[in-house]
């Protein structure tokens, strides 16, 4: 199964999207050991040298860092993750309402659709 | 970064026809590249040229240094357009075949990718069908160890699955310090594979560039500006 990928957006930036994803979800969880370039590209289905600069972004973000023999991990630091959970879920939301101000809806009319939806998914 | 290919002023006519018109450019060593244009617009001719299938009208061409011959060829792992495998043998033969022509062939390697694709080995050429003669083809080219493969079409004739494994095959046997030059028009099947792509038009390059530069600066996909360049 290849990731998601869209056609207006550079690739390496997308890639580290999805594995910023996965960090802040948990599913890599922090401490544990990602798998090697090549599989992560296959796995993806882009090129290796596109995985490996999203991967080199990923370290200078402090998500990722090498054990020089022993591969790649995620970070153990968890405000780490705290901040780019933040991050991440602002841009989103900027994205969101910059979405629905060109809808023509007004900050309480949103603050009313999100309380909805969420009170739906607790339900 | 060194270049794995390099072409001077080359040129090639069929007859008065124009093939490919003065092309002047280097490819570096370590990347994927794309060679992409619409039919007709030279992508054999010029994959053939690197080959040494055909002979340049003018100009040279350097393959890691070398001029086309037999010390170019050992060096590219060449996967033609055509099927041109012999029908009669088995696939096992054809192994040992591949293994007496080439130094470089990694039997281990192919008996491998033959089995994650539940090939029979023992099957004959002539019973398996066109999809899979084309993978069989690529597994033989991608199972040398060469500096540079030349992939004519690779994914022309085989169905979408088929189509994702070929292209994970190609990934996944790359190593960094091979060249991988991939002609197609099914641009936006291949694009994330690409390092680097090159469009031909008419025998003529118009443009060089990196896929997630593209990207970045156009903010649209190589295949969305393929459509633009080529309309009819």
């Amino acid at each position: 199964m290849s990731w998601e990928l869209t056609a207006d957006r550079p690739i390496y930036l997308q890639l580290i999207d999805h594995i910023k994803m996965n960090i802040i979800s948990g599913e890599f969880a922090p401490g544990s050991k990602i798998l090697s370039v090549r599989e992560l590209a296959s796995r993806a289905c882009v090129n290796p040298n596109t995985m490996q600069r999203a991967l080199s972004e990923l370290e200078k973000l402090g998500l990722l860092y090498t054990q020089r023999t022993n591969g790649r991990f995620i970070t153990e630091n968890l405000d780490v993750i705290e901040n780019a959970r933040e991050s991440f879920a602002k841009n989103h939301t900027k994205k969101f309402s910059d979405r629905m101000s060109q809808l023509g809806l007004s900050k309480a009319q949103i603050i009313n659709l999100v309380e909805e939806f969420s009170e739906e998914d607790l339900q | 970064m060194s270049n794995i290919l390099e072409f001077k002023n080359l040129k090639k006519q069929y007859g008065k026809f124009n093939a490919l018109n003065d092309i002047t450019i280097s490819l570096p060593a370590g990347k994927i590249i794309g060679l992409l244009g619409p039919n007709g617009s030279g992508k054999t001719t010029l994959i053939k040229l690197v080959s040494g299938l055909l002979i340049p009208t003018a100009g040279e061409i350097l393959i890691d240094g070398l001029n086309p011959g037999t010390d170019s060829k050992k060096v590219i792992s060449y996967l033609p357009e055509k099927n041109y495998l012999n029908d009669y043998m088995k696939v096992s033969q054809l192994i040992d075949f591949f293994v007496d022509f080439y130094s470089d062939f990694d039997k281990t390697a192919a008996l491998d990718m033959l089995s994650r694709l539940d090939i029979d080995p023992e099957r004959k050429l002539k019973t398996l069908s066109k999809g899979t003669k084309e993978k069989v083809q690529l597994i033989m080219v991608m199972s040398r160890k060469a500096k540079l493969y030349l992939l004519d079409e690779p994914i022309g004739g085989v169905d979408p699955a088929a189509r994702d494994y070929i292209l994970d095959t190609i990934i996944s046997n790359y190593n960094n310090e091979a060249t991988i030059l991939i002609s197609t028009h099914l641009i936006a099947d291949i694009e994330s594979v690409l390092d680097e792509f090159i469009f031909l038009k008419n025998g003529e390059v118009i443009m060089q560039s990196s896929v997630d530069d593209v990207r970045e600066q156009q903010g649209k996909s190589v295949d969305a500006l393929f459509r633009e360049a080529f309309k009819c």
